[in-house]
């Protein structure tokens, strides 16, 4: 561990001083570290690194939009009369870093901001009768404190941060105090904008970042600015092939989705097969890989290749694989921001006029909008800082509280039938997520078969993710029947646990014959599936079984009795049949 | 302020150069709505339309944009009794960013509380609705926006007008505009009303070309490094870019299209199935729009075959089972039926 330790700690300070040479060109820095010495450690280098000019803000969890973009000052506008605008986080943020703790929990609104603000460098707010245009240049630190491997901070945020480190394994006795002191930095900020690049360079880049699976052109456009970066911190104004490999190993590998020398279509056995993000044809990319590498001059980019190679060990390399399939799969927003757990939070939805209904919370703007026309007649005098609010003009305002729908197929992967029954589940996805994407529910699918139940499609709202996400689906084996229900079970507790109603649908045709141990046997099995079921019952998840043998198995009915779920004999399903089961039978429960 | 990229040194994304320029060309087709991958210049593209568009009259001092031949009766400038005669002036046609968390009074405009508190005056303060009128409505990100605002938007878009009742104030105000949207369908659906709203879309992807990506890089670098330097050095591409659509303007009305290809249009988009007479209605323009661009003074089978997936490809009954991807029907359909 020492050693990796030690390669991983040289890395986070080498990435820390190019951060903080390149700060706001580059978007910011991933980074992976739950609380800790180390995570602290690292953030004190930053903050020695960077000129004592920059200043450094802090992007809570949960943030508000008014807070996040602006809105109205209570205070002051009650004490002066008339609407004072105070500024977000955004916009005083502007010039300085932003430290963004638990972004893996990060609401889709915030991400949407703060990439705008990435891209160009502004944010327009157009809220609370205020309109305008401020600065907002950042430099961003999003701290990703995950705990499970396909937990990950939203894809919108990390295509748009150049640098990714990861904290995790680093013991404090790895941590070396030498680094780069904040003069050094100066120094090379000073020739950073000289440093240039050449097209041969630029080409390697552009390759080895197609090689490694990442289209979109953000990557390699930072991997650029980092290498010009490590150039300048290298006392050099002209990029070298060295400057090209640390861009490369920094910038690019950590958001690889295969690596070069492994053929493009990962296997489909073991583990779910790392999508390329940005791809729309799977088919497309030997080609597109051959072209690449044949038109452009290859020496540097192989130089590169094996270089990066040379520089990360066995295991970290084999790590780096695994974390980016969880990269790549669970990149999308957090949803922790839009729980609908009381009337305060939630996506808004206007306002309503009215009495105050304990714990809303009142819109300050729209309530002095009501009041304004009254104060003459009320004898007020607003200039003055005397103003009149009655109840009758309180505005609260308003949220959506319907809580959406997360529908959990658990389907059994084994035996004959399987591919059928998995093209059909496929399809009534698909159909699903067509017709319910107006309530904006989500779908996510699990199968079990062999030994174990896995994640096959985490839960979205995208047609197209899960149609890439479904193009291979693996049949055959045993039926684990017990594991499919725990992991369905932990899946819809987490669903619950972020304010969404999860309905689980499990589909089988057959007794269980794999216990939760993984071991073959029907009879263990048998009671292992029903104690499962037990457990799924005690939490009060809304479930259906579907069965889809041919003749209704007695094991499948007392499955569902067990777990209380609506048994429903399908011998016949099609992707039509069960989409609408699941709609008419979802409608039910709710 | 930070200057926007200029359009003509994007490098490669022809079909959506195309289609916003044919949106630009004429703004009756009904906008445009990017979809595509992250990291492809979408917003680009579209923040640097304004660069491209020509100016238009409008009455001075009229918040609401209003052209002085048609004064809008019911506009609250150019309505009131004590306003002198309308006088014409010339502004860049508006290109009006709805971000995401805009709230629904700057949306539709509200009371001004400021003169409210201040002079008791009961007077309204328009909103982007207003901004936007006889120009466009760029929304980044479109399929995350708020459903309220959404089913705003397509009330006005629906009715071309925008009526406020709140506050005591009772207004209505001409709120005409070109929707233009972009967004990245990983993140969600678009709603099928207001995919319906929009004329034209495209489906961007990254570009793969080595050498459209070096070009990427170097441009982008440039422009990085020296936004001002750059933006001048592109000036005269994009002002030739920008008389081509003025020119295009003038000629759409003369660009002939005759009953073969009349004929060939209803034949395509019966084999399509789209729904309703908006398809062909679209695909005329389209290609009358493209040929006018192109110089052409008549509609040829080659425009069609342009015209067919930016006009047709959203008009698709959704078929979730049909793994081949709409761009790919259209094709098919328009090789089969133009040759």
């Amino acid at each position: 561990m020492g050693e990796v330790g030690a390669g991983r700690w040289d890395d986070a300070i080498l990435s820390a001083s190019l951060f903080a040479v390149a700060s706001h060109d580059i978007g910011g820095i991933h980074v992976r570290a739950r609380s800790g010495p180390v995570r602290n450690a690292w953030l004190d280098v930053v903050r020695e690194m960077i000129p004592p000019e920059i200043t450094f803000y802090r992007l809570p969890i949960g943030i508000t939009a008014d807070r996040l973009l602006g809105g109205i000052d209570l205070a002051a506008t009650l004490s002066q009369g008339r609407p004072v605008f105070e500024q977000g986080v955004l916009a005083r943020a502007d010039g300085g870093v932003l430290i963004a703790t638990m972004a893996e929990r990060m609401n889709g609104d915030t991400v949407s901001n703060l990439a705008r603000a990435l891209d160009t460098h502004q944010i327009v707010v157009e809220r609370d009768g205020v309109s305008k245009i401020t600065p907002s240049r950042l430099a961003i630190i999003a701290i990703d404190e995950s705990a499970e491997p396909d937990e990950c901070p939203p894809s919108m945020l990390l295509d748009r941060l150049a640098l990714s480190i990861d904290l995790e394994g680093i013991s404090i006795h790895d941590i070396v105090t030498t680094y780069p002191d904040v003069d050094e930095i100066k120094d090379a900020l000073a020739r950073f904008d000289a440093v240039t690049i050449n097209d041969e360079e630029r080409a390697a880049l552009s390759s080895i970042a197609m090689s490694m699976g990442i289209y979109s052109l953000r990557p390699a456009l930072h991997a650029a600015v980092i290498a010009r970066a490590h150039a300048a911190m290298e006392a050099r104004e002209i990029v070298e092939p060295d400057d090209i490999i640390v861009a490369a190993r920094l910038v690019l590998a950590p958001k690889a989705t295969m690596w070069p020398n492994e053929p493009a279509e990962p296997e489909m056995e073991e583990a779910p097969p790392p999508e390329p993000e940005q791809s729309d044809d799977q088919d497309d990319q030997p080609d597109e890989q051959t072209d690449s590498t044949s038109e452009i001059d290859k020496p540097l980019e192989d130089v590169v290749l094996e270089a990066i190679v040379a520089a990360m060990p066995d295991d970290v390399l084999a790590q780096l694989r695994n974390s980016n399939a969880a990269t790549m799969r669970g990149g999308r927003d957090g949803r922790a921001g839009v729980v609908q757990v009381s009337k305060t939070r939630g996506r808004p939805a206007g306002t309503r006029r009215g009495a105050k209904i304990a714990g809303q919370r009142m819109n300050i703007l729209e309530t002095l909008r009501a009041a304004a026309p009254w104060q003459r007649l009320r004898g007020a005098d607003p200039a003055a800082g005397n103003l009149r609010v009655l109840a009758e003009d309180f505005r609260f305002n308003r949220y959506k509280n319907k809580t959406e729908t997360t529908t959990i197929f658990v389907v059994d992967a084994s035996g004959s039938s399987a591919l059928n029954r998995l093209a059909e589940i496929k399809g009534a996805v698909e159909l699903l997520l067509a017709d319910c994407y107006v309530r904006r529910d989500e779908v996510s699918l699990i199968a079990f078969r062999g030994t174990t139940a896995e994640m096959i499609l985490p839960p979205t709202r995208s047609l197209l993710r899960a149609k890439r996400e479904l193009a291979g689906l693996p049949g055959g084996g045993g039926t684990p029947l017990a594991s499919g229900l725990d992991a369905a079970m932990a899946l819809a507790e987490g669903v619950r646990s972020k304010g969404r109603t999860p309905v689980v649908v499990v589909m089988t045709d057959g007794g269980a014959n794999i216990g939760r141990d993984g071991q073959p046997g029907r009879a263990q099995a048998g009671l292992d599936a029903v104690s499962a079921a037990r457990m799924f019952r005690a939490t009060g998840i809304s479930s259906i079984l579907i069965d889809t043998a041919k003749r209704p198995h007695p094991q499948s009915e007392e499955v569902a009795n067990e777990m209380d779920a609506l048994y429903i004999p399908l011998p016949r399903a099609n992707a039509e049949r069960v989409a609408e089961t699941v709609n008419l039978a979802v409608a039910e429960r709710e | 302020m930070r200057a926007s990229f200029p359009f003509s040194a994007i490098v490669g994304q022809d079909e959506m150069k195309l289609a916003l320029m044919i949106a630009a060309c004429d703004p009756g087709i009904g906008g445009v709505l990017v979809f595509g991958d992250r990291g492809t210049g979408k917003s680009t593209a579209v923040r640097a339309l304004a660069s491209l568009l020509p100016t238009m009259s409008a009455v001075a001092e009229c918040r609401y944009n209003c052209d002085p031949e048609k004064v809008s009766p019911t506009c609250p400038d150019c309505s009131l009794a004590d306003r002198e005669p309308s006088k014409p002036k010339n502004i860049p046609i508006p290109v009006v960013d709805l971000p995401l968390g805009a709230t629904e009074d700057r949306v539709v405009g509200a009371l001004d509380i400021e003169r409210a508190l201040a002079h008791g005056e009961k007077v309204f303060e328009p909103g982007l609705l207003a901004q936007a009128n006889r120009g466009f409505l760029y929304i980044d990100e479109v399929n995350l926006l708020e459903d309220h605002l959404v089913d705003l938007l397509l009330d006005v878009a629906q009715s071309g007008e925008n009526i406020v009742e709140r506050e005591g104030l009772s207004i209505r105000h001409n709120a005409r505009f070109v929707l233009v949207g972009s967004g990245n369908p990983e993140e969600g659906e678009l709603r099928p009303q207001l995919l319906d709203r929009f004329g034209l879309s495209v489906d961007v992807e990254t570009p793969r070309d080595p050498k459209q990506r070096i070009e990427i890089m170097r441009r982008r670098d440039e422009f990085d490094r020296h936004p001002d330097a750059f933006v001048e050095a592109w000036k005269r591409k994009n002002s030739a870019l920008r008389s081509k659509i003025t020119k295009a303007q003038k000629a759409l009305g003369d660009v002939d299209l005759s009953d073969d290809m009349l004929e060939k249009i209803s034949m395509l988009c019966i084999a399509l199935g789209t729904d309703g007479l908006r398809g062909e209605l679209t695909m005329i323009r389209t290609a009358r729009a493209i040929a006018a661009l192109g110089g052409a003074s008549d509609v040829t089978t080659k425009h069609l075959h342009t015209a067919a997936p930016i006009a047709l490809r959203h008009r698709l009954r959704r078929d979730p089972l049909d793994d081949a991807g709409s761009a790919i029907r259209v094709e098919r359909a328009a090789e089969e039926i133009l040759g």
